[in-house]
Order: C-alpha cells, then structure tokens, then sequence
C-alpha cells in the first residue's frame, strides 16, 4: 500500500511542488495550508511522514509537532522540516520538540526524494 | 509543463496574492502601527516570497525580499519601529518585487539596491536600542571558535541512493571557516572501479563557534552509513608531527625517529611509506588552516579590558598646554646641553627629549577621533536632501576610520554641509537627465577620509555634471571678479566658486544658490590651516579635497630670520627655497618677479614688510610658499630650518595682527611669529592687484 505524507506549507507553489515530486514517485500526498489544518487532517489520517514549514499562519510548525507528538498515533511518525531558515537555536528548538530532520529551503526536487526515501526506509 | 503542474506559475499567482496582502497590512500598519497581526500578516508574506521563489528560479526576488524580511523580523521583535518612513520604502519594496517576479527582464538593478540602503538605514537608524541578549540554545558564548577536524568516507553506493557528497560539504562551509582535502587513496585500479561508486573520502578542517552536535546535524541522512569521525584539534598545535601524531596517523615515536633524520619531515615519512601522500597533504592543510586561524586570531583580538572613560575637554586643552611647555623646556634643554661636554647630562637631555616627544605623541593620540562620527551625520543629510530635490543620490565613505584632532573634526561639519549640499543640488542631475546623459539613474556621492603624512585629505566626490567652465567664467567677469578674457587655468578658475558672493546657479533653491556656501568653506578650511582643491570633469564629476593639518596644535615649520626677528612659516605651505639672484635683488623699483625655472613668481620683501632697520645679509633667500592657487616668494635674509612648532595663540591685543596665526617659544626661549601665509599671498596678490590698475 502506498505511504501517505502530510505537506503542510501556507505556500500553494510548495505544496505544489512538494506533490508533484512525492507522488510522481508513487506516494500519496496530502496536503494543509497551516498547521491547525495539519492537526486537523493528522487526527483522522493514518500518516507515515509529516513535511512541514516553519513559519505559517494560524499555528506555526513547532506548535504543530509537539500537539502531534502529544497524540499516541504520531509518537514515531517522521518529522521533517522544509523552511528558510538555517539558524542553529531554531534547529536545536525543533530538534528539542520531536523533529526528525531539517531541509533548509530552496533545495532540488532530488533531495527531497532522497530524504523521503531514506527516511521512510524503501 | 502547463499551468497546472508549474510550480513556477502557481508561484507567480501566489506571489501576486501574498503582494497584495502585504500592501494591504501596511496601509493598516500606517494606521496602526502597533497592530501585531498586520506585522505578522506582512512578515509571513514577505517570509513565503522568500522561501518559495528560492525554490521556483526567482533567486533575484528572493535575495531582494530577504533583506526586507530582516527588517520586518525586527518589527516583529518590537527592535524597529513600523515608522512612516519604513512603511513608505516597504511599499516601493513591494512594487520592486512584484516587477522582479513579473517582468525579471526590465528590472533596473540600481533601484533595488537603493531601496534596500534605505531599508538598512532605517535598521541602523533604530538599531542602539537595549542590549541584545544573546540567544539561548547557540552554543556556548564563552567557549568561543574551535576547530575541529571531521574525517568522513560515504558509503561506496552513496551516490547511487542519492546523496550528494557536495551539499554536505557546502553546508559545513555555512559553518565556518574551512579547509578541504580530498583523499583519493581509496581510488582502486582501473578495471576495478565502479563508475557508481564513491571512492573518495574528505578531510575537512572546520574552525567554527557552532558545537560539534551543529556538525553532526549536517550528516545527519548519512550518519548510518558513512564512516565519520568529528574530533576537536587542541588548540595550539601547529607543529606537522603533532598533528600526524593527533590525527592517529603516525606514532609518536615514528616522528621521533624521523625528525632526527632532518631535513623535511613530512618528504621524509612520504618517502619510508609510514604516511600515504594523501594523509600527508591533508596534515599539511590542516597545518596551514591552525596557522590561519590563529593568524586571524591575533589580528582580530581585541586589547584586553579595553575601556574608555570621559574626560573634559578642558582638561586635555590643559594637558596639551603643559606637554606644549615641556617640549619648549626640552628644546631650551638641548640647545643648552648641545654647548655642554658633560656625557652624562648629554644622556639625560636625550632621555628626555625622547619621552617628551613620546608624551606628546600619546598627548595628540589622545584628540584623535575618527572621522566616521562625522561622516555617518551626513547619510540622513543626503537622504533628506535627494527627498526634497527629487533625485536619487547615493551615498558612499571610506576611510571613516581615519583620525584627526577633534576640535578639527568639529569644525569641519559646516564646510563638508556645504560641499556636500552644492553636489546634490548643483553636481548631481535629476534621473531623467542622467538617463538622457546615458548615466545610471542613481547619482552618487562618495567621502572619504585618508592620511597623507602629516595632513588629512577629505575627498568629495559626485558623479554629476561637472563645473560649468563657461558658467564660472561669465559670472566671475560679470561680477568684475576677474579682466574679460583672462587667461586662466582650470585650478584658477575654479578657485573662483570660493570667492564671497559668487553662485551660478540661475535659480535659488531652498539648499545652496544665494550665493553663500563656497566662500564660507574656503574660510572655514583656511582658518584650519588647510586648503581647497577642485577638479571637474564636464558630464563626469567634480571632485574636491581637502587637505588639512592632523591637529591644530603643532605643526611642523621652517624656522627663517628677517632682521633680528625670526618666523615660522608653516612646512607645508614651503615648496622650495632658492637664493635671490642679485640681479632681481637690485631692481628695488617695479614689479618683485623672480623666474623659477621659466615661470613668473612674484615674491614679498618681508624685509620691507616688516620694516627692519637690520643691515641685511647680502645673500638674499626666496621661500617659495603656495596656497594651492596661488604661489610667491617670501624674500628673507636667512633659512635657519625645520622646526616643530608649538602654536600659541596670540593674545587679544595683537588680534588684528592678522599677518601672523600665532606665536611659539624658541629653544632659547625668544619668541617667534608664525607667519599666515594665505594672508601674505592675498595681501601680494591684491598689492600686484593695484598696481596693475594703476
């Protein structure tokens, strides 16, 4: 059966983006604009990876893992952040709140494939 | 790809949505600038244009906004206030990036970099607000950089599943400064090789304050199937054994045993087989990196417990007096010791003519204030001014760390007003005339400041059209300034915008143009002992230095003798000394002209200036002095030579002796006058003046 990956980014082109390249490699993607949705959908979905932004209106994406990482369903689920920033205190932060891994924006579609793949083990 | 599927052009429609929310917060930010919504509204906005244009190719509009985002992050942070003034360059901003994202090919680069110099002024305006605390969670404030050495070797299908060992090796780049070395020992033969496979392994030597968990993030996808070792190099080795011995490459006692052998112990160890060339190489490297870094240490390293502390300024005018004193004492000692066959007084004499001068190095060291501080008072200056002419004028500094007398300094702020004012309003042509004139839109204006040895030279410089040759010489001959259709050089000529009441400027403007300005410089420079220069370039620029003395309280002069009184005249007004021929000696009738290798210089009797009595010397001499414009020939009986000065102002009685811009004290302890020698040369100039008329 096919993993399914939640994408969440308030940017449409990167949810876009994010789509075109995991599900052109046979994943399903489902997507939120903001982390409150994100929480939403999560509830009710079986997930097997979480790609999140950052910086998001409504609830940010730190808030987003640790209200995920509060939910038993998601306490092993891969994290993986897709933001701009690059600051080592907002790595360790992210760290400190459950994130599996970092991928500093912009980044090739490749990458991102490969960090998927490699996380989710196949 | 259709519009469905690109990425890019959803981006764009995205892009379009995200502009016009920004615009919205800050017409609402205008309002109400405490609003936190609209501050996040706008910084989010600006934050997805950033993140997700890097992403779709329009590098160009993301690098531009990340500088806005900067700002708008600060505003969040409450470290800068959403003033008119930010909101008005925001919004310019906003239209910049939409023309960046819409229409790439039309973009005009000077214009980004202006609004964003007005953004970063704006920041610097507001930045000395309270101290920032320094983040928690980096790492450890107080371990300061280390270095670290990371050895990694992939796995040898690593490219295959995708990892690509040169992102890796870019992110630690981000970390901190950084040597590489490549080794290819794991390279196998020909017909062995894999063309998939990753052979290579990477010495990476890393000085960075960030903590060896930031360095392991970096492998963090890797990190299973990679060999990796983060180790830290104990600061201060920078010997090649130890570090082979460190790096687990040699034995110590290898190196032992192969250091007696001298010369070249690297070579040698290459040579007997215990090192492989590569590890040698990446040892060296890593030798040469410690070197650096501690290199850069040194150099950067601040004095320890380096503080300040205010004093009044009175105090150190009094300080300045009585190191003024002991030089003159000292002289006096000297003059008396030269006399003197005693080596022992001769030893102390000399003792203390080098800590005399010692302590009035550190004396005038202590008046010595950067020119940046005056300098930086000129951004607003200019910003304000191109606001209101409507020009787009940028400024430009170098040399702000140059140092000069403060009390210098101080009184340099109106002259550099002037100049300064005159460049944009009369120098620098409004957009649509620079455009015409095949120009970048944007004018430029640069200062700056360099030492010269004892002067300062102050360089203004713009861009703009030049000086109007024809424009100066029909004002100065309508002003009666100078004969119809004299014969003037370009310095003469442009000496003429200095003269009081002069001004081309057609129209007056509510900045330069009644015709005060120029002269005011002039004055105010001469009264610091410097001088004026101009030189201009029709449709290029005009540039105007300043030359002045490091500091008002010493100078160096040629010490002569006219009669029995002796004078100072300042060094760096002297260009040459020559002896008078006696022919022009005897011609006392007419015109005072001397021929100096083919030119006319009029010279000055100080003689009959001064009105000796004295027999003179029969061998007259001609100190040749210049103000810049102007030179002449100061006629005296005797050059006795250089001599540092001590300036005394002249007491209030003799006020309007205005020959003479001070006094100092003689070695002998007689008094000499120092000569103003602008005043000499004006005062020849309008003598030779009359009687051309007459």
């Amino acid at each position: 059966m096919a993993k399914t990956i939640l994408s969440v980014d308030d940017s449409a082109s990167m949810r876009q983006m994010v789509k075109l390249t995991l599900s052109g490699a046979g994943y399903d993607v489902v997507e939120a604009e903001d982390g409150r949705a994100a929480l939403a959908k999560a509830q009710g979905l079986g997930v097997n990876m979480v790609l999140t932004d950052l910086n998001m209106p409504n609830m940010d994406g730190l808030s987003l893992i640790r209200e995920l990482r509060k939910l038993s369903a998601y306490k092993g689920v891969p994290i993986i952040f897709l933001t701009t920033e690059s600051d080592a205190a907002k790595k360790g932060e992210a760290k400190a709140a459950g994130a599996t891994a970092w991928i500093v924006k912009p980044f090739q579609q490749e990458q991102l494939l490969n960090v998927v793949k490699k996380v989710l083990g196949s | 790809m259709n519009a469905q599927t690109d990425p890019a052009q959803t981006f764009r429609e995205e892009a379009a949505d995200l502009l016009a929310q920004l615009e919205e917060a800050l017409l609402g930010l205008e309002q109400a600038p405490g609003d936190h919504e609209l501050i996040d509204t706008a910084f989010r906005a600006l934050h997805t244009i950033k993140g997700s244009g890097a992403m779709f190719g329009f590098a160009a509009a993301a690098g531009f906004t990340h500088h806005l985002e900067n700002a708008f992050e600060k505003v969040r942070h409450g470290d800068l206030a959403p003033t008119s003034d930010l909101i008005g360059v925001a919004l310019e901003a906003k239209d910049h990036i939409r023309a960046l994202i819409e229409t790439p090919d039309e973009i005009d680069a000077g214009r980004g970099e202006s609004l964003l110099a007005r953004v970063a002024e704006l920041v610097a305006s507001a930045a000395p607000q309270a101290p920032r605390v320094p983040s928690p969670g980096k790492a450890d404030p107080a371990s300061g950089p280390a270095t670290w050495r990371i050895r990694f070797r992939l796995a040898q299908d690593a490219l295959v599943r995708g990892t690509n060992p040169l992102l890796l090796l870019d992110e630690l780049r981000t970390l901190g400064n950084c040597t590489l070395v490549a080794l290819t020992e794991g390279v196998p033969e020909m017909e062995d090789i894999d063309p998939t496979g990753c052979y290579l392994a990477w010495d990476v030597i890393l000085t960075t304050e960030q903590s060896k968990a930031t360095i392991e993030d970096v492998f963090i996808f890797v990190i299973d199937d990679a060999e990796l070792t983060i180790e830290q190099v104990p600061a201060g080795t920078d010997k090649l054994g130890e570090i082979l011995v460190n790096r687990g490459d040699v034995a110590a006692e290898v190196i032992e045993t192969a250091a007696s052998n001298q010369p070249r112990l690297g070579t040698l160890l290459v040579k007997d087989g215990t090192v492989s060339e590569d590890r040698l190489r990446s040892a060296l490297a890593e030798q040469t990196h410690l070197r650096e870094v501690e290199g850069a240490k040194a150099a950067a390293a601040p004095p320890p417990a380096a503080g300040s502390i205010r004093v009044p300024a009175e105090r150190l005018d009094d300080l300045m007096d009585q190191v003024g004193e002991l030089v003159i004492a000292e002289a006096r000692l000297k003059q008396l010791v030269a006399t003197s066959h005693d080596p022992q007084v001769k030893a102390i004499a000399e003792e203390i003519e080098r800590l005399a001068n010692g302590l009035r190095d550190t004396t005038m060291g202590i008046r010595m204030v950067p020119i940046g501080s005056l300098f930086g008072r000129f951004r607003r200056l200019v910003r304000d001014l191109s606001k209101e002419l409507g020009k787009e004028v940028a400024l430009t500094m170098a040399g702000e760390e140059t140092e000069l007398d403060k009390t210098v300094i101080e009184r340099l702020n109106d002259p550099l007003v002037h100049i300064i004012r005159n460049s944009l309003d009369h120098g620098v042509e409004d957009t649509v005339a620079r455009i015409r004139a095949g120009k970048p839109p944007q004018g430029q204006v640069h200062l700056s400041a360099v030492h010269s040895g004892a002067q300062v030279l102050i360089t203004i410089r713009d861009d703009g059209k030049g000086l109007d040759r024809a424009g100066i010489r029909a004002k100065a001959e309508e002003q009666g300034l100078i004969p119809a259709g004299t014969d003037l050089n370009d310095n003469e000529l442009f000496q003429l915008i200095f003269h009081p009441g002069f001004s081309t400027a057609k129209q007056v403007t509510s900045l330069s143009g009644r015709g005060v300005g120029m002269d005011v410089v002039k004055r105010a420079i001469t009264a610091l002992r410097g001088t004026v220069n101009v030189t201009s370039t029709p449709g290029r620029g005009t540039e105007i230095t300043l030359a002045l003395p490091l500091t008002l309280a010493i100078i160096d002069g040629l010490l002569v003798r006219v009669g029995n009184g002796r004078y100072v005249i300042p060094l760096s007004a002297v260009e040459e000394c020559v002896q008078l021929p006696i022919a022009d000696d005897l011609r006392h009738t007419g015109r005072n002209f001397l021929n100096i290798r083919g030119e006319l210089v009029p010279f000055l009797r100080l003689r009959d200036s001064f009105r000796s009595t004295l027999a003179a010397d029969p061998y007259q001499k001609v100190v040749v002095v210049s103000t810049g414009e102007r030179r002449i020939g100061l006629v005296v009986d005797q050059v006795i030579g250089d001599h540092q000065t001590v300036i005394k102002s002249l007491s209030k009685l003799h006020a309007d002796a205005d020959s003479f811009s001070g006094a100092t004290i003689l070695g002998d302890g007689t008094v000499a006058l120092i000569l103003d020698v602008g005043h000499l040369v004006a005062a020849s100039h309008a003598q030779e003046l009359r009687r051309q008329a007459s």
